[in-house]
């Protein structure tokens, strides 16, 4: 048994079952049910780490969320854990834990060097030094090294997290004595309740105080009872090892559950998730989150072996760890005392100093009878002491003002534990909104019991500011009474026994900062906040250079922005700013409480969003097809789409060359099952396409199909498609592949909110339709094959017309549009029939040796044709006039369409705005750079005029040159397709440093005239 | 993150059901050309963003892809209620609002 | 002493001593007891030449600027919260100049060239840390963007490359560049001189060098009115009572709506919740900042240890300084996406700014209708990189009552005029 044992028979700590550990590589023992810091301290093991600034010893503070100090890194390699605190982790066997601080070594700090000199390194001294520009990045360097607690990974997360949501009529936060009777009431009510505890077992701060009594049992055995209750209700949902970190609007809580981290890795269940997050919408919200007890803040307080007073009575009855034999206590309350009697009762020799001079006589009696040394009047001047505490210096303190009234004894002690008072753990209570009030009575900031009853949150016990367990528990009969009633329940507790044995407390001495009879800064450092290593002295000195908004103390300092959040050190810090400030705490007032309640991990909070399931991927029908046949695909919004269909040995060049003379030259074939489709019906649609788009729709004749550009009201080009005229009241809008759901969701707002009037009803149909674009001279003959309904002939079938027929034995409709120049037929088949489409496709186009190309094949097709892409060669600033579109616009147009009057404004009206044109480079092998910038001068100064930039740039085989598409200012004017002229038409596309002369020419590179996809 | 009432729907939902539509009661010019460039520009452009109850548009993009109308305080977060947009312009013209 | 006492024995003039080691070591050996108060807390004089509405970086730097460079003396800065308590206080601390178009890179460009002599001018350690900053492309069309801006860039002088997916790898080791993430990394642009600083000192410091100046910096005092007489600003109500002013500038951020209400003006602008997080403090990992549009997140390490990760906008309108918790999951998958391994990092605290956006995600620096009352406004997520150059355009716009040549561009008639400066473009994603 490890020298820091002793014998609790209450004690939650399984002997049956010990365990080993290492830390820092030494090996260790503990039992099951034990912590890290339990362990440890159970071995004496007290230094554990170096402060942040000035690299002093620090050993373990609390006994849960509230430490600061003792953060370690559990495990190695793809599992290890960063920052964890002792407190929190479950032991396990072969646990292995490091330090996360101390360099070269904990005993040996490179920073407590600097400690020496802390006087010179107050808060903020950063801000006054390190100004020189050329060395503040090596300074800086040295900074960084020496922050910073945990190692990240650096493999990749072997385990996985997701996501839960509940719903609950009531749901309970915290599992102590005041959460359990919330739930009990609730539960016997009959109402849907979730009650939760982040610990490993219900009980709170029962588990820490065994020895009380309520309604005549011993608090285990009642513990025991409650909590088999609840079990046995089916309305009741308990989550232990569950915490929640976050309160959001309409009573949404976030709560992460553990679910492997208590595991040794070789005993987790594979498949099983590390940790989930659960979002809980409650209808009612009982906050049971208890208090924190904070530590007095005196003369090296940080030193090891100096805990909270409830953090060694924890450490004693739940753990059976005597933190140390000869223990001083140090207290400002009542609070202390029944710790103070368990630990006297294990055999150690306990001295309790409190700062009142007139004590609790109920308490005093007892603390003596159990052998306690009872000091009234007295605080602690100083802690001495160097790897551990080793004993203080007493002071007597002036009865009324927190003043030195005379010296004390030097007590000796192994162990060091101090109580300010009790901290109620608002901060869900705070998350959306909500404030705590400062009651002075109390000496604490508590949430309202039922102040937030109308928004359905309840406050029980000490987080309300209830610390003794007799009023908590009626404290939380009574609200949980009235919380019932806001249901239209009633309480079945009115009969529950919860007569304790405890003693009426009387108040607190108000007193935060021990005085030492010294001026704040000359005496020994007192820390308010341990991790960042805030001392009173910085408060004041804070205060003392304006920096005086509560705010500005905690951002000057770092007061409170630890990874404990300040749970032991904020109200201290604004008590003693208070001071500082010659305020009241209430004026000084709180800083704001942010999510979370405690760290939780990235993964938690993705979930299952990650890797292959962060987004879904979105494929057509054909895939199984492109894939068999090797193609390279793009991600294009959610879909992927085939890019190319590289031959064996092809490059994307070489594959592109190939696919774009087929389609030039025989036949090629692409999915274009990606774009848009949207379904339109109704009496109106004619009048909602003029509307909505550029140009006029009122002569389109069923069987016919028209391209429109679609505006915002801004006036720029937002998307294009095509839609084709199925009745007179039928139509089928196809938008561009990214645009499908804006595109949709933009036409049912002004459907909805402008023009209600209007009869028209849309649906969505991407997905209902597969289309195959088979394109090229060759085309009609491989569509023939496959189609016998459909006069193909050129005088029948016309192009921008579009039939209803059977295409391989399925029903289709078949678009003769271009998206290339050529003779080319679209056909739409439901979806189901995609792959069997492009098959059959496939297979009729053999002997025309049928080319399957991708998007980049599609981009060299149009860009030789000058067609656009919207998102490519418009972004957000082209009108169609810029895109020399004129003709896709109608002004004649009755309804002013949308976009239409911003095209008279000044700046939009301009005849010299940047214009899409085409580039020519004297050089037909030299291929562009797509965003490259347009100069008119090749002699480079910056900054210089940019006139413009290349959006589409291709080698075009069919060419056999390069192609560019740009956008340039006063471009229509400058086009010449006539060679290079002097003055402005001579242009330069830069890129990357080099400059390459380019002429403007029409963008219609390929077939101007437009003839080939007329045969 | 917010519980709306969707009015065609009938249901209180998950504020990820939901698209956010902008400031309720915007109408467009009945005739744009007639209007001067600065009426133009601020129907386009300007918005009130009022600090504490604001009348704005909601869809239910995961549900009926219907929009509708919700008075919600920018401050607090508070929602009073949901309208379709014919019922949310009476209410909003019943307290005696201009858009 | 007490600070009021210092600030009323030493009125008006410099309040501070010099920052240094020397005055570092002197002060330790005093207990440090010897410190001025690093600004001047003031009570509202009857009236003012100048009036900055909002105690933010921007509105401090104004005054700074006015004061330095314009010598103007007769200032107040006035803030209903505490000063640098709004979006300084909530940014994630980048500072870059890589924008597209000319207007908005020459505007940055000028304030990133403040930024790098800013600890100097303000004797004040703003820490400045030019550790680059990396703009991650996902997709064909992103690297399209990413060279386009990246040319552009360097015809404007400011320092830009586009790197490929390898070197991107080579300077990130940690980053993943597998070709099978949803959304491979192809290449990012990389600015050298970009980086980030610490946000509160920025403010702190534009305070001091301003308190210097004489000018009155009053916190806890909100603007309830604005008095316009003529067509003139006159002065403003205020919760600490009349203020007398020949200019106003307004520079509130997320609640310039509000204060522009009070002046009868209506703004292209819409508030809404920016959140941000950060996770635990470890030690060095990442020591540049990594920027991501397709999936929708960024982040850096902090000199304290902490990844600073910035979130997406939350679409409805809010002035709660609160967001929306699926936001900060998205934004956490977002990390992973890039940043496998910190999955098992984890948030340490989560918060909420108010960004004012407009229609072309560029900032108002503008005089208005109204004589004598002049607004700089319209950050959205861009303001804290802008702050120096900002606030010294608009003092330039005020003293001189016209812009300034490089904010020229950012004036309210642009939303009638038409030409917008369009810097989020449409959806980069289309065929």
């Amino acid at each position: 048994m490890s020298s820091h044992r002793v014998n609790i028979a209450t004690a939650r700590i399984d002997t049956t079952r010990p365990l080993s550990f290492t830390f820092d590589g030494r090996p260790y023992s503990g039992y099951a049910g034990d912590t890290l810091a339990s362990a440890l301290l159970a071995h004496g093991h007290r230094m554990l780490a170096r402060s942040f600034k000035y690299g002093r010893p620090r050993g373990i503070v609390g006994a849960g969320a509230e430490e600061p100090n003792a953060l370690v890194q559990v495990e190695a390699g793809a599992l290890t854990i960063p920052n964890l605190k002792a407190t929190q982790v479950e032991l396990y066997q072969g646990l292995s834990g490091r330090r996360t601080t101390g360099w070269p070594s904990l005993e040996y700090d490179l920073k407590s060097l600097g400690g020496h000199f802390s006087r010179f390194m107050p808060a903020g001294f950063y801000y006054k030094t390190f100004q020189n520009r050329a060395l503040w990045p090596r300074f800086e360097h040295i900074i960084r090294h020496a922050a910073g607690y945990g190692s990240a990974p650096v493999e990749p997360d072997p385990e996985t997290y997701d996501h839960q949501h509940h719903h609950a009529e009531v749901l309970v936060v915290g599992g102590g004595a005041a959460g359990l009777l919330a739930a009990l009431a609730a539960g016997r009510a009959g109402l849907d309740v979730i009650l939760l505890d982040e610990q490993s077992e219900l009980g709170g701060w029962l588990l820490s105080a065994p020895n009380s009594v309520i309604g005549g049992k011993s608090a285990s055995a009642w513990l025991q009872d409650v909590a088999g209750e609840l079990q046995s209700l089916s309305n009741v949902r308990i989550m232990t090892r569950t915490s929640a970190f976050a309160l959001h609007d309409m009573n949404m809580i976030q709560a992460v559950e553990q679910l492997q981290d208590h595991l040794p890795p070789s005993e987790r269940t594979k498949g099983q998730r590390r940790q989930r997050l659960h979002r809980i919408r409650a209808s009612r919200v009982v906050l049971a989150s208890g208090a924190i007890e904070r530590p007095l803040v005196f003369g090296n307080n940080d030193l090891p072996g100096i805990l909270t007073a409830s953090a060694i009575t924890t450490y004693l009855n739940r753990y059976a760890v005597a933190v140390g034999r000869r223990v001083l206590l140090l207290t400002s309350n009542d609070h202390a005392y029944q710790g103070a009697c368990d630990l006297a009762r294990s055999g150690a020799s306990v001295v309790l100093a409190d700062t009142r001079s007139v004590l609790n006589p109920a308490w005093e009696r007892r603390a003596r009878a159990a052998g306690v040394d009872v000091m009234a009047g007295y605080g602690i001047a100083e802690a001495h002491g160097g790897r551990a505490v080793k004993g203080a210096h007493l002071m007597r303190l002036d009865s009324d003002r927190n003043a030195v009234a005379g010296n004390g004894p030097f007590i000796d002690c192994d162990a060091l534990g101090s109580s300010g008072g009790l901290s109620p753990t608002v901060h869900l209570y705070c998350h959306d909104g909500g404030r705590p009030q400062w009651d002075e009575k109390r000496l604490a900031f508590v949430a309202s019991a039922t102040g937030r009853a109308k928004a359905g949150i309840y406050v029980v016990g000490a987080a309300a500011g209830e610390f003794g367990l007799q009023k908590t528990l009626e404290q939380t009969r009574q609200t949980m009474t009235e919380a019932l009633a806001a249901s239209g329940k009633s309480s079945s507790l009115a009969s529950f026994n919860l007569q304790t044995d405890e003693p009426d407390t009387i108040p607190a001495r108000r007193i935060f900062r021990v005085p030492d009879g010294k001026l704040e800064g000359h005496g020994k450092k007192a820390f308010v906040d341990f991790q960042n290593d805030v001392a009173a002295s910085d408060i004041h000195l804070a205060v003392r250079e304006n920096y005086r908004s509560i705010e500005h103390i905690k951002r000057y300092t770092a007061l409170g922005f630890g990874t404990d959040q300040g749970k032991l050190s904020n109200v201290n810090g604004f008590a003693i700013a208070a001071e500082a400030l010659g305020k009241s705490i209430p004026e000084v007032g709180t800083t704001t409480y942010r999510p979370a309640y405690s760290p939780v991990t990235f993964g938690t909070l993705a979930g299952a969003h990650e890797g292959d399931t962060f987004e879904p991927r979105r494929f057509t029908a054909m895939q199984e097809s492109h894939v068999r046949r090797g193609a390279e695909f793009e991600p294009v919004g959610q879909w992927l789409r085939p890019w190319y269909f590289p031959k064996s040995g092809e490059d994307l060049h070489a594959a592109v060359g190939r696919e774009c003379l087929a389609a030039r030259r025989g036949v090629g074939i692409m999915d274009a099952s990606t774009l848009g489709k949207i379904d339109i019906r109704g009496k109106d649609v004619r009048e909602f396409l003029n509307r909505v788009y550029a140009n006029a729709w009122t002569q389109l004749a069923p069987g016919k199909c028209r391209y429109g550009l679609m505006l915002d009201e801004n006036g720029m080009v937002t998307d294009d498609g095509v839609t084709a005229c199925v009745t007179d009241n039928h139509f089928l809008m196809t938008t561009t592949t990214g645009g499908a759901a804006r595109v949709m969701t933009w036409l049912e707002k002004w459907h909805q909110t402008e023009w209600p009037d209007l009869d028209v009803f849309m649906t969505s149909v991407t997905d209902h339709w597969a289309t195959a674009a088979v394109v090229g001279p060759k085309s009609r003959q491989v569509l023939a094959k496959l189609c016998s309904d459909i006069d193909l002939s050129p005088g029948a079938f016309k192009f921008m017309d579009w039939r209803e027929g059977t295409v391989a034995g399925v029903p289709a409709r078949v678009f003769r549009i271009s998206f290339s120049g050529e003779l080319a037929f679209e056909v739409n088949i439901d979806a189901s029939y995609g792959h069997h489409i492009w098959e059959a496709l496939m297979q009729a186009g053999a002997e025309f040796d049928i080319t399957p190309y991708g998007t980049e094949t599609m981009h060299v097709l149009r860009a030789e044709k000058g067609f656009i892409i919207v998102g490519q060669d418009t972004d957000g600033s082209m009108t169609p006039f810029d895109l020399d579109m004129a003709w896709a616009v109608s002004m004649k147009k009755p309804f002013s369409f949308i976009g239409k009057r911003s095209f008279a404004r000044s700046d939009t009206a301009r005849s010299d705005r940047k214009q899409l044109v085409g580039l020519l480079t004297d050089d037909p092998k030299i291929v562009l750079k797509e965003g490259a910038q347009i100069i008119e001068s090749d002699d480079i100064k910056s900054p210089m005029p940019m006139h413009g930039h290349v959006t589409s740039s291709y080698f075009s085989p069919e060419l056999n040159r390069s192609i560019a598409l740009a956008v340039v200012r006063d471009g229509i004017s400058r086009r010449s397709d006539s060679g290079i002229k002097a003055g402005r038409d001579v242009l330069y596309a830069w890129a990357g440093g080099k400059a390459h002369k380019v002429k403007v020419v029409s963008p219609v590179f390929v077939d101007p005239e437009g003839a080939r996809q007329n045969v | 993150m917010f519980v709306l009432y969707c009015p065609h729907c009938g249901e209180k939902r998950e504020e990820e059901e939901f698209g956010y539509g902008g400031e309720a009661f915007i109408a467009r010019p009945a005739t744009p050309e007639t209007l001067e460039d600065e009426a133009w520009g601020d129907y386009l452009f300007m918005r009130k963003n009022s600090k504490g109850w604001h009348w704005e548009m909601w869809s239910h993009n995961t549900g009926c892809r219907k929009f509708f109308v919700v008075k919600r305080n920018t401050a607090t977060h508070a929602i009073e209620a949901s309208w379709t947009l014919a019922d949310g312009r009476k209410a909003f013209d019943a307290e005696g609002n201009t858009a | 002493m007490s600070v009021l006492a210092a600030a009323v024995a030493i009125p008006g003039t410099l309040v501070n001593k010099e920052y240094s080691l020397w005055t570092l070591f002197k002060q330790g050996l005093q207990h440090n007891e010897g410190w001025d108060p690093a600004w001047r807390s003031a009570d509202p004089k009857p009236s003012y030449d100048f009036v900055i509405v909002g105690a933010g970086g921007h509105g401090l730097a104004t005054a700074y600027y006015l004061a330095k460079d314009h010598g103007a003396r007769n200032i107040a800065v006035i803030e209903k919260g505490y000063l640098g308590g709004g979006n300084t206080a909530r940014n994630t601390t980048i500072v870059r100049s890589n924008y597209l178009w000319d207007e908005s890179a020459l505007l940055y460009e000028h304030s990133l060239k403040l930024w790098e002599g800013l600890t100097a001018d303000l004797n004040f350690n703003i820490m400045l840390s030019q550790r680059g900053v990396f703009n991650l492309g996902h997709s064909l069309q992103d690297m399209r963007d990413i060279e386009r801006r990246v040319n552009a860039n360097n015809l404007n002088g400011i320092d830009a490359f586009v790197l490929d997916a390898a070197e991107v790898k080579r300077r990130i080791p940690l980053i993943n560049t597998s070709s099978s993430a949803r959304y491979p990394i192809l290449g990012a642009s990389f600015q050298p001189r970009a980086g980030v600083a610490r946000h509160d000192a920025v403010a702190w410091g534009f305070a001091r060098g301003a308190s210097k100046y004489g000018v009155d910096i009053i916190e806890n005092c909100e603007v309830t009115g604005l008095d316009i007489t003529g067509g003139r600003i006159k002065g403003l109500q205020t919760s600490r009572g009349y203020i007398g002013a020949e200019r106003v500038g307004c520079v509130a951020a997320g609640h310039s709506s509000v204060v522009a209400k009070m002046a009868g003006i209506r703004m292209p602008i819409e508030s809404h919740p920016l959140q941000a997080f950060v996770s635990e403090s470890l030690k060095p990992v990442l020591d540049t900042v990594v920027m991501s549009n397709a999936v929708h997140g960024y982040l850096s390490q902090s000199d304290k240890g902490e990844l600073v990760i910035g979130a997406g906008i939350d679409h409805y309108n809010s002035y709660s300084q609160r967001g929306s918790p699926h936001v900060i999951e998205h934004t956490a998958a977002a990390i992973i996406e890039l940043f496998p391994m910190f999955s098992r990092v984890r948030m340490n605290r989560q918060w909420g700014g108010i960004v004012d956006t407009t229609p072309d995600a560029c900032p108002i620096i503008s005089k208005t209708k109204i004589k004598g009352l002049y607004f700089n406004c319209g950050w959205g997520t861009g303001g804290f990189k802008a702050t120096p150059g900002s606030g010294n355009v608009f003092a330039h716009t005020m003293a001189k009552d016209e812009p300034h040549p490089l904010n020229r561009a950012f004036a309210l008639e642009r939303f009638y005029t038409g030409h917008l400066i369009d810097e989020h473009g449409a959806a980069g994603v289309a065929h």
